[in-house]
């Protein structure tokens, strides 16, 4: 009888970790798929020539990037509740407390932080590189190619700190995912519950795997940053 | 017209920053195999001349010619005529990779065959005594071996005239000594013509052909250093790092000399009949250093130690604290002989003559 219980105990902790990495995961995947380019094109300056209008959306775009960079995740949470309720505009496509629900919340989160973060780690090489390839005979296809290899640390650190705000976020994967059982609970929203239920021993467990997951991620990248000098 | 004798030549050259003049009215020539220095104090406007000629800035107003082709500042095309200069920046740039593909990055925009890329970049570090560093990381150097790199990451590819941006600031005697060594074989062996900024003026005495001095965006004096520095003014003292500079009030003497007291009980006897507050210097390698007193006709003779070594290679430079701090320049030679070294007890001489006011 024991034994059972502890089976499912388990496999109940395994599912929860797994549904965080995935939700987290596949957030900060695509984010970057979406955040990256558009970091390297704005920390690049492509808009900053002399049309006022392109330096109108540049200068747009990046206030943006920064306002939303720190976005309360309740507050987006809330505006994904109310776009993807059974009575809001996409709430036919029956999403609501779904993983998928979840993950476009996040999604919502790493964007601006990717493309922030890309933004500005291009934007501190980008003079210098640019201006060291063009005197050495680059044309500026070759000179921006090579300001975003050099900015290639940067990169990572932008998936890296997006995937421990991701994977740390409880409120707004609270309100869009709703905490189901076996279905859309993760590592955060489980330790709030367990917490109020009162099973700390449960919700420490929790926490600490939540800590090892992050250390781990964050040791794997360091390490890649440190033999990346080589890449 | 076209003065076909230049190789690369600015016309009144203008550039402002929001209403500040950078550079105004710069015009000069340098000839084909001719090193020309800049020289001039921070913010004179050095850097942005060089950045106008490597085409990274347009000019205000003004034109730049390589021969008789004038360079388009709008132009798309703007890396061939880019990749017949070369271009060392004062603050190091190297990439994050090896030294090796730090090298080559000039003939690989270039699309030079790989083989010669080998040879060129191989043959390039041996000139810079860097051959076996070439698998390092470029970051991982230290600030002279940087240097040296993006020395030859600029000559790999053959320019034909070089840019040079305080290309020894902040590098240690040795460094320093490759570094010029590698510039004169390149001027010699090659022909390249070199526009270099400094203010270093050993540097610009040693090297260069000819000299610039441009202060506050201007070119005030333009010549052979000889001509220039017989008789520096009180504002090519400032920056041109003279040394020994004193002031001092100055009487005169019965023999029709000055006698200048400069304070801690120093006096010293110029030549020149002056009376009153007076600034002068005496150049380092004017003073005699003794390790016994001299018996000579020199007017002025001072005891005193040795308080810091500076190995320029084959000179050294020594501080001599003899009420004031003297700087003195003798040949490594000299210093090997007399075995000097800090707190040795030393003696100065120099003649009256040799003291020349500002």
């Amino acid at each position: 009888m024991k034994m059972m219980i502890e089976d499912s105990f388990l496999e109940e902790i395994l599912n929860i970790t797994l549904l965080s990495l995935k939700v987290s995961g596949s957030a900060v995947l695509i984010g970057s798929l979406i955040g990256v380019p558009i970091g390297m094109i704005l920390g690049l300056g492509r808009f900053r020539g002399k049309q006022s209008f392109m330096r109108f959306i540049d200068v747009t775009l990046r206030s943006f990037v920064n306002t939303f960079m720190g976005l309360p995740p309740v507050v987006v949470g809330l505006v994904v509740y109310l776009l993807l309720t059974s009575l809001g505009p996409f709430g036919p496509l029956r999403l609501l407390y779904t993983p998928t629900a979840m993950i476009i919340t996040q999604l919502m989160m790493v964007v601006p932080i990717i493309t922030g973060v890309t933004m500005s780690a291009v934007g501190s090489v980008e003079k210098a590189i640019r201006e060291k390839a063009l005197s050495l005979g680059a044309t500026d296809g070759q000179a921006a190619w090579m300001v975003l290899r050099e900015a290639r640390m940067g990169v990572l650190t932008a998936i890296t700190v997006a995937f421990g705000a991701a994977v740390s976020e409880v409120g707004g994967i609270m309100i869009t995912g709703g905490n189901i059982r076996w279905v859309t609970r993760t590592l955060t929203t489980a330790v709030v519950v367990e917490v109020e239920l009162g099973n700390f021993a449960l919700a420490i467990s929790l926490g600490v795997i939540l800590l090892s997951m992050a250390f781990a991620i964050n040791l794997a990248l360091t390490i890649i940053q440190l033999k990346g000098a080589r890449w | 017209m076209v003065k076909v004798s230049f190789h690369i030549e600015a016309r009144n050259l203008c550039k402002e920053y929001s209403g500040k003049k950078a550079l105004t009215n710069v015009s000069f020539g340098v000839k084909r195999g001719e090193i020309f220095a800049l020289i001039g104090p921070n913010g004179a406007g050095k850097t942005t001349l060089l950045r106008i000629l490597d085409l990274l800035e347009a000019p205000s107003s003004g034109t730049v010619w390589i021969e008789e082709t004038q360079l388009d500042y709008s132009s798309r095309d703007r890396q061939t005529l880019r990749r017949r200069i070369g271009m060392v920046f004062q603050q190091t740039v190297l990439f994050n990779m090896s030294v090796f593909d730090n090298v080559a990055y000039s003939l690989k925009v270039r699309g030079v065959n790989k083989k010669i890329v080998g040879k060129k970049v191989k043959s390039m570090l041996e000139l810079v005594q860097l051959r076996s560093f070439e698998h390092r990381n470029a970051l991982a150097l230290s600030g002279g071996e940087a240097q040296r790199v993006a020395l030859a990451q600029a000559l790999v590819a053959e320019p034909e005239l070089l840019l040079l941006d305080e290309p020894t600031a902040n590098l240690d005697p040795r460094n320093v000594s490759i570094v010029e060594e590698v510039l004169s074989h390149v001027n010699r062996e090659d022909k390249t013509t070199m526009v270099m900024a400094t203010h270093n003026m050993v540097q610009a005495e040693n090297i260069a052909h000819r000299v610039a001095v441009l202060n506050e965006g201007k070119i005030e004096k333009i010549g052979e250093f000889q001509e220039i520095f017989e008789k520096p003014s009180r504002f090519l003292a400032d920056f041109a790092r003279l040394e020994n500079v004193f002031s001092g009030v100055s009487r005169a003497s019965a023999e029709g000399t000055s006698i200048i007291d400069v304070g801690n009980g120093l006096q010293v006897e110029a030549a020149f009949k002056k009376v009153g507050n007076v600034t002068f210097y005496v150049c380092p390698e004017d003073i005699i250093l003794s390790i016994r007193p001299l018996v000579s006709s020199a007017r002025n003779a001072f005891e005193g130690r040795i308080v810091q070594i500076s190995d320029l290679g084959s000179v050294v430079k020594l501080k001599v604290r003899a009420g004031k701090d003297f700087i003195v320049q003798i040949t490594k030679r000299s210093f090997n002989e007399m075995a000097l070294n800090v707190d040795s007890k030393v003696f100065l001489a120099f003649k009256a003559s040799q003291v020349q006011t500002i």
